[in-house]
């Protein structure tokens, strides 16, 4: 039951510039709420207590009404939620706002996988950023509606299909931290944990270009089976057994000849599987259901390639 | 013959104590009598049953789903089960028990005694939205043996319009209880507006008849958004043309507005009525007039119409602009005013009293409690900054079930108790009457509290699996468990509760015309009521004048007194 390291009883550690904002509003309204909630409770037992019926003493005369109290009653809460409101609106103004010259990610989010872009093309399942630089997250989803939520950065934010929406903060201690979905997004709604990683001063720049250089150098049927675990496995399989609602296995399927709902045979080649990903709806697999969305400009050409060679590969 | 029962013009059975030998449940025979009958009492009474079987049924999915989550990973489910499973708990306590609960169940028993009539104004049209109830309750049957379903009861889109499960007969149900929704909506407005008995002007009416008159203004207003809504989601799963889906051109934020529209007043159809009871329980429990009876009626209005401008709050995270957010909290926050009136004219009202802890004044005092922290909890969902942090986490889930369980549910329980003894003529044993609203109490806290700190904490809602969170978070386990533990008792509390009502029903003492000292019409008629109510149109007067009946140890149960306003203390019994 305790608490983070760092943080409060309620909150976890404040580890982004703005998480202050939304903090001071919780525990303003986590005063206000306990003070209103202790006195409405001390006045029912007190009142229980006191007024308790007892064999042979009826209630006493006592108004049934009083304008000017209740008058009270009505403008105190309002005055304090007013208070409450602006401080609110400020800190989410804070939240809102990014600077003008912000590091900017590119994220994805599909079913049940985030991909972050960095702006040299590199691609990674985890969030790293630098600490105290603006950070400036684009996202876009491929499928449903995913939320991007860092609970040590207080932040929150949908990522809808078909629209991009933006959220920022800068990062104010190194260090690891929490980034899950919150918004249900299907079977794997809950599998959709990773991290965010905030790199010490002087130390994000060397890591992205050692993280890029090795993805470079990887060989295609490598580079593919990257890129097939992070976007492709929660939907296939690659050792012959079928994911639930999922497509099919891409074991030894290269070659195999396969039926369609609509149109004749086809044998699966090279054209077959850029079809397959880019325009997956155009045929459907006997025996499997519409599900897959297409990953035009998702993926480059380079790592089509990368994935065919790959799937080739799978005996 | 003193005027204190026009039940007691109908004969009463043999030895004069028990209930009368023909009233509205004896008066006909068989299962036609009762399927096709015409009495709101009767339709009150299948009500109560259908919607208490569904209670036990959305009750056991959440037993399900907490007993999956006081483990990390998987427990007794897949993850594909645990996603049908809360999505059925949610949609079959929203729409099949707690939206039609209090005001098909009490205020349809209710609310033509309270007023004073024979019936509803349309008896016909509320015989039809029990039927519409009923076979929206077999569409939901039907979703559970073609697929089941796993959108969450927001049935969010694009999700809703691909996954593979049975997202089509769980809408068409929702609609069909739209429909009976806004049936007993028309029939409450049209009773209220023309069948009030002589005397009873609108500021004479009972305060739960304000409260069922708010709520149905949101019945008839709000449920046709959520019925065309569901008919553009069916077609567009048919049709594939796009209305919320992007991959067609459509926009998933949309149906988020469209939804919300209705399901955010849907809240206060939930929780208004529920207000409603606790003004009359706590007014007849402390034996005093409630206080401030204008502002409590005003109140309930203001918050059926305000709560029309209030959806946005849903969707803070969702991308809307700062301006829209702005707005949004800005009424979000004017909507809690009336909430924070009512709840200290009823702390006004004990004042001075003479309480009793009788049952259902056990459940008032709980409403206090628990539905004061789910409302001072809203304050953090409402303010902007905070909601960006707490926004689909447990919090929001603990905040909503302090309400809807806390509030809407510990009400019905309430009003349940307190309207027994004339439903069914008998008086259960109050002290485990007492028992089960005490159990019940603490049950919910224990199950609700922890779901608050987990969620602040960071933990997400929905989550079948918390295993990738535990390491930064080895407490979120024991809050899981407290929280399971606190299903557990709740479902212990509810098995109390309802075998002691059932047990009343065939063993209860016989209970008199007025067994709590209420000055509402209802309690001028015997208990059970004679099948057509009253014999000869009655006059209302101030329905909080509790002071004009006394105690009588002999029937024990209340009576007009004799002398108006004797000098001395009168007699009341403790129930406590
Ligand atoms: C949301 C689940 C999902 C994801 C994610 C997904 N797919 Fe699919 N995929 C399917 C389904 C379902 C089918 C079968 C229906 C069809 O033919 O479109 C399919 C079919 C295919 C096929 C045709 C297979 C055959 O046997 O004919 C290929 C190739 C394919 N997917 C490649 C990919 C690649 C590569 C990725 C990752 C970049 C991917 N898919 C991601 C669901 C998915
Ligand atoms: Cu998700
Ligand atoms: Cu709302």
């Amino acid at each position: 039951m305790l608490a983070e390291a760092g943080g409060t009883f309620w909150l976890p550690p404040q580890s982004s510039s703005t998480a202050r904002y939304v903090d001071a509003a919780f525990h303003l309204v986590l005063g206000i709420s306990t003070f209103f909630f202790l006195l409405i409770v001390a006045l029912m037992v007190v009142f229980v207590l006191r007024y308790r019926r007892r064999p042979g003493v009826g209630p006493a005369k006592s108004p049934s009404h009083s304008t000017a109290l209740e008058i009270t009653w009505s403008v105190i809460p309002l005055g304090l939620v007013v208070v409450i409101f602006s401080l609110g609106f400020y800190g989410y103004m804070e939240i809102r706002t990014a600077p003008r010259t912000a590091y900017e990610i590119l994220v994805t989010a599909q079913k049940w996988k985030w991909t972050f872009r960095y702006p040299n093309g590199y691609e990674d399942p985890e969030l790293h950023v630098p600490v105290d630089e603006p950070v400036r997250l684009v996202m876009q989803s491929q499928d449903v509606i995913h939320s991007l939520f860092i609970p040590a950065f207080r932040l929150k934010m949908d990522v809808v299909p078909g629209r991009y929406t933006t959220t920022w903060f800068r990062a104010i201690a190194p260090g690891e931290y929490d980034l899950t979905c919150t918004e249900y997004c299907g079977t794997g709604h809950s599998d959709m944990v990773t991290k965010v990683v905030v790199h010490a001063p002087g130390e994000f720049e060397p890591w992205l270009r050692k993280a890029d250089e090795q993805a470079q150098s990887l060989a295609p049927v490598d580079a593919g089976r990257r890129l097939v675990t992070q976007r492709c496995a929660s939907c296939h399989s690659v050792d012959g057994t079928q994911v639930p609602n999922g497509g099919p296995s891409f074991k030894g399927i290269f070659g195999q000849t396969h039926t369609f709902t609509k149109g004749p045979p086809q044998v699966v080649d090279e054209n077959y599987l850029r079809e397959s990903i880019l325009d997956p709806s155009k045929r459907i697999r006997e025996g499997y259901e519409d599900r897959m969305s297409t990953f035009r400009g998702q993926l480059t050409d380079k790592q089509i390639t990368n994935i065919i060679e790959y799937i080739k590969s799978l005996k | 013959m003193s005027q204190t029962a026009a039940g007691a013009l109908t004969p009463e059975s043999a030895d004069g104590s028990g209930p009368p030998a023909d009233n509205y449940l004896t008066h006909a025979h068989g299962v036609r009598s009762w399927l096709f009958t015409l009495d709101h009492k009767r339709i009150a009474v299948m009500y109560l049953v259908g919607i208490l079987g569904s209670f036990v049924l959305g009750g056991v999915f959440a037993l399900l789903v907490r007993t999956e989550l006081i483990r990390p990973g998987p427990t007794i489910m897949s993850k594909d089960m645990y996603n049908h499973m809360f999505t059925l708990h949610g949609a079959v306590m929203i729409f099949l028990f707690i939206i039609p609960g209090i005001p098909a169940v009490l205020g349809n028993f209710a609310l033509p005694l309270l007023v004073g009539a024979k019936d509803v104004a349309f008896p016909r049209l509320n015989l039809a939205s029990l039927w519409l109830w009923m076979i929206g309750a077999v569409f939901f049957v039907v979703t559970l043996h073609v697929g089941g379903l796993d959108t969450g009861w927001t049935f969010y889109t694009p999700y809703s319009t691909e996954t593979p499960s049975a997202v089509i007969p769980a809408a068409l149900g929702a609609f069909v209880l739209g429909f009976s929704s806004i049936f007993t909506g028309i029939n409450f407005i049209a009773t209220i507006h023309k069948l009030r008995a002589p005397g009873m002007t609108w500021f004479k009416m009972p305060l739960f008849c304000w409260a069922l008159y708010a709520t149905a203004i949101i019945q008839v207003l709000a449920t046709p958004v959520l019925g065309i809504t569901i008919l553009l989601l069916a077609a567009e799963r048919v049709l594939e043309v796009g209305i919320f889906n992007p991959k067609w051109g459509g926009d998933p934020v949309l149906f988020q507005h469209f939804f919300w529209f209705y399901s955010h007043p849907a809240v206060y159809i939930m929780i208004l009525p529920g207000m409603g009871v606790i003004s009359e329980v706590v007014a007849v429990f402390s034996r005093k007039h409630i206080f401030g009876y204008r502002f409590i009626a005003y109140s309930s209005v203001a918050i059926a119409v305000w709560g029309f401008l209030v959806w946005g709050h849903h969707m803070f995270t969702s991308g809307m602009t700062p301006l829209a957010a702005m707005i949004f909290s800005a009424l979000t926050f004017s909507v809690s005013i009336p909430s924070a009136i009512k709840v200290f004219n009823w702390l006004a009202t004990m004042y001075k009293g003479s309480i009793s802890l009788a049952t259902p004044m056990c459940y008032a005092l709980a409403f206090l409690f628990l539905f004061g922290i789910g409302g001072l909890t809203g304050l953090f969902l409402g303010t902007l900054s905070t909601d960006v942090h707490l926004h689909d986490t447990y919090f929001v889930v603990a905040h909503f079930h302090y309400v809807m369980f806390g509030g809407a549910m510990i009400a019905f329980l309430a009003g349940l108790h307190y309207w027994w003894p004339k439903i069914t003529g008998r008086r259960y044993a109050e002290r485990w009457g007492q028992l089960g609203a005490l159990l019940t109490f603490l049950g919910v806290n224990l199950t609700f509290f922890p779901q608050f700190i987990l969620g602040s904490r960071g933990m997400p809602r929905r989550y079948y699996d918390y295993a990738g969170l535990l390491d930064r978070h080895p407490d979120f386990q024991q809050l899981h468990v407290l929280s399971s533990i606190g299903a557990y008792l709740t479902a212990v509390a509810i098995t109390v509760v309802l075998g002691t009502l059932i047990h009343s029903v065939f063993r209860g003492r016989p209970a008199p015309a007025n067994p709590w000292g209420g000055a509402t019409l209802e309690w001028q008629c015997a208990s059970p009521p004679p099948y057509d109510n009253f014999a000869s149109t009655p006059t209302a007067g101030d329905p909080y004048a509790v002071d004009e009946f006394e105690y009588d140890p002999a029937i024990d149960g209340y009576v007009r007194r004799s002398a108006p306003n004797p000098p001395g203390p009168c007699p009341v019994p403790s129930h406590d």
